[in-house]
């Protein structure tokens, strides 16, 4: 708690803080902050697609009354963003004293979270709006009993404080909060929109990237913009001064070569496929990479319609337990005995 | 006079034997002195450790080679202590969080709070941050990798984190879209038997190619067991023979054994023989996910394709129960049974086919 009390939240902000031992050696330096940071959205106006929130919090920085927000969407579509990015206008200079965000790495038991929101304090005579903003991110992790006690909390402290509660499912937040918040669900990006804002950053880095290969890092992407400008800076650090091509993008994303998934598709045999297997587990890709991918090949391909039921049903089975910890191999085998199957099936 | 394996380890990225292409990306990564998160990830024995050690040796100098080894304490919410063993340099420290069990959250959070809050003291001779290396990131528990998140993010000035992992299955997609992820294949079979040549080179032996690629190929393209099994074949014989025979891991071995016995007769009272076997495997800590892979493959090899589904099948169903489970022995025991009851059957109907 302590220390993010005195770090802040950005991670800009933490290189200022320990500037001035830099300058004590004579030497200062400037720390490379992660693009995802350097171009997060600074104003409400610069957050693309999410138009129902910017229009909301844009009545909000004219005067009009704030509500509870809960924000939920998948990961890297501009939820914190957009909420600190409005905390910034909303407060100016007083937006540290105003702003408390809690995520799932801090401690967050029921006493953290009565003792930070009730402590009432002073707002008289300020400009800006008479109320503080607690941000919970990743509320979707917070245990029942924690977000049962914020119920009656919330409700309490209308008068000085705001929660906005930030998740990627929806479902796990239980229902007493969720009618208390105004929902907004953030969509994925969508790839054009992207395709801009990657082509700007690399203006501004100048950095030299293939058409090819951005048009895969979005596609990889699938419309999480972090991981899309995170792979992106990574690709740029690996190669140095090089242009970027697409096999470096495919390395960096950890996207398995399609001639691998080709190969479980057709496997008819039961000595290919625990070869297979073998190779695929010692060229390190990962499991759950291949069902992503596989499944998007088994929906084009050309298998008929039961042949399909029975691969998906196994495929969707075989994914469940790996999620939760089972073997790779067992599990890769347990499917590709299933695509055998289902190859047989063919006549 | 060390294990051939510590002897000869690269250490430094230009001395690697293989992913020279790689390595040299590496270079290109901390040449402006700084690097992001890292998340190493690959089959075992396939130089990860070696890969971070050279890593860190490049961007520190040979500093981070003096080791201590360090005692830390952490309490739990629940006041109960946990000591975690810890190897630490002046520049970074490494720590295995999956050793607290079940309290590895709280190990990852003090931890890295405890590094991050520290600032160099003078950051002109060295760099501003430090390392924390965290193995078995695979292992650590859910709620432990979603602690990660934003403590990743939010220490960035003052520490980075090099991730290590066998499998990329097990690792949130959070933590993976934070890191710089760096696959590492496990080297081909050429590539490990030239590197047994060097190392026979420097050793002054004579290392015939056909012992090589056995060795190679039974070491399963796991370089570290490849190079102990050179090691130990030297001891047993020197010189070495072309058709020499490679000492096998004994419980490599036992398993195959249990599963024979499994094969030859299915009964309650075999199946309680089995039974002392398999805890007798457990006891010698040998990881359950690896037992029931041998235990497959060796029931496997007996059965017909429409058998081989069913068990499969049956494999993977007490597989993922053993992970939800406590207690694999139930789990290992349910499939045996299971196992000679479909084996049974299948036999009982080919004898009815017969007549």
């Amino acid at each position: 708690m302590e220390a993010f009390l005195r770090t802040g939240k950005l991670g800009k902000e933490a290189p200022s803080s320990s500037k001035p031992i830099a300058s004590t050696s004579g030497k200062t330096r400037t720390k490379p902050v992660p693009w995802v940071e350097k171009y997060r959205p600074k104003t409400i106006d610069d957050v693309i697609e999410q138009q129902e929130v910017v229009s909301v919090l844009k009545k909000c920085l004219s005067g009009a009354d704030l509500p509870h927000f809960l924000f939920y969407g998948p990961p890297g579509t501009g939820k914190t963003s957009t909420m600190i990015a409005a905390a910034h206008q909303l407060f100016g200079d007083m937006y540290k004293d105003r702003i408390l965000e809690l995520n799932a790495s801090d401690d967050r038991g029921i006493q953290v979270i009565r003792d930070k929101t009730a402590s009432g304090f002073n707002t008289e005579g300020k400009p800006c709006p008479p109320f503080k903003i607690v941000i919970l991110d990743e509320a979707d992790s917070m245990t029942h009993a924690a977000q049962a006690a914020l119920r009656r909390t919330m409700e309490k402290e209308t008068k000085s404080t705001r929660f906005c509660l930030i998740c990627n499912y929806v479902s796990c937040i239980i229902q007493p909060l969720t009618s208390r918040c105004s929902k907004f669900r953030f969509k994925p990006l969508a790839e054009s929109t992207m395709m801009t804002r990657l082509q700007y950053i690399c203006q501004e880095e100048s950095v030299k990237c293939d058409f090819k290969a951005l048009e895969t890092l979005v596609e990889t992407s699938g419309g999480d913009m972090r991981r899309a400008i995170t792979c992106l800076q990574s690709c740029a650090r690996l190669k140095g001064g090089d242009g970027i091509v697409n096999d470096d993008v495919l390395e960096v994303t950890g996207v398995i070569p399609n001639i691998w998934i080709e190969k479980l598709l057709h496997v008819d045999s039961f000595q290919v496929l625990e070869k297979y297997i073998e190779d695929l587990i010692l060229e390190a890709y990962s499991a759950t990479q291949l069902f992503d991918q596989f499944h998007d090949i088994v929906m084009t391909s050309s298998l008929n319609d039961p042949q399909k039921a029975i691969v998906l049903e196994k495929l969707a089975e075989c994914n469940a337990r790996l999620q939760d910890g089972a073997s790779e191999y067992i599990q890769v085998l347990d499917l590709g005995t299933s695509v055998i199957k289902a190859n047989k099936t063919v006549v | 006079m060390s294990l051939w394996v510590d002897k000869y380890r690269p250490n430094n990225l230009q001395k690697l034997d293989f992913h020279c292409k790689q390595a040299a990306h590496l270079r290109n990564l901390i040449k402006e002195g700084d690097f992001p998160h890292l998340l190493f990830y690959g089959p075992s024995g396939a130089g990860k450790k070696t890969r971070i050690m050279a890593l860190l040796k490049e961007l520190y100098g040979p500093g981070v080679e003096r080791l201590r080894m360090e005692h830390m304490s952490f309490l739990t919410p629940s006041k109960k202590k946990i000591d975690i063993m810890t190897t630490a340099s002046n520049y970074h420290i490494e720590v295995n969080p999956s050793d607290a069990g079940m309290y590895d959250r709280v190990v990852v959070m003090e931890l890295i709070k405890n590094v991050a809050q520290t600032n160099q003291l003078d950051p002109a001779g060295q760099r501003d941050f430090k390392v924390i290396i965290l193995n078995e990131i695979d292992h650590l528990t859910r709620e432990a990798q979603q602690a990660l998140r934003r403590t990743m993010e939010k220490y960035i000035a003052t520490c980075r984190l090099i991730l290590c992992a066998n499998s990329m299955s097990q690792v949130i997609p959070a933590i993976r879209s934070r890191c710089l992820c760096i696959r590492i294949p496990a080297p081909t079979y050429e590539e490990i038997v030239s590197v047994l040549n060097t190392i026979c080179k420097k050793e002054g032996l004579t290392l015939p190619a056909e012992f090589a690629m056995k060795l190679a190929q039974q070491s399963d393209r796991n370089l570290r067991r490849a190079i102990l099994m050179c090691e130990a074949s030297k001891v047993q014989q020197y010189p070495f023979q072309k058709d020499q025979k490679i000492v096998e891991p004994d419980w490599k071995i036992y398993i195959r054994d249990t599963a024979k016995m499994i094969l030859s007769e299915q009964s309650p009272k075999k199946l309680l023989e089995v039974r002392t076997r398999l805890y007798e495997l457990l006891v010698h800590s040998i990881p359950v996910n690896i037992l029931f892979k041998y235990l497959l493959e060796g029931l496997l090899a007996n059965c017909d394709s429409d058998l081989k589904t069913k068990s499969i099948q049956l494999a993977a169903t007490f597989e993922h129960r053993i992970h939800k489970g406590s207690k694999p022995i139930f789990h290992l025991e349910a499939f045996v049974a299971s196992f000679m009851a479909i084996y049974l059957q299948f036999m009982e109907d080919t004898l009815i086919d017969l007549f």
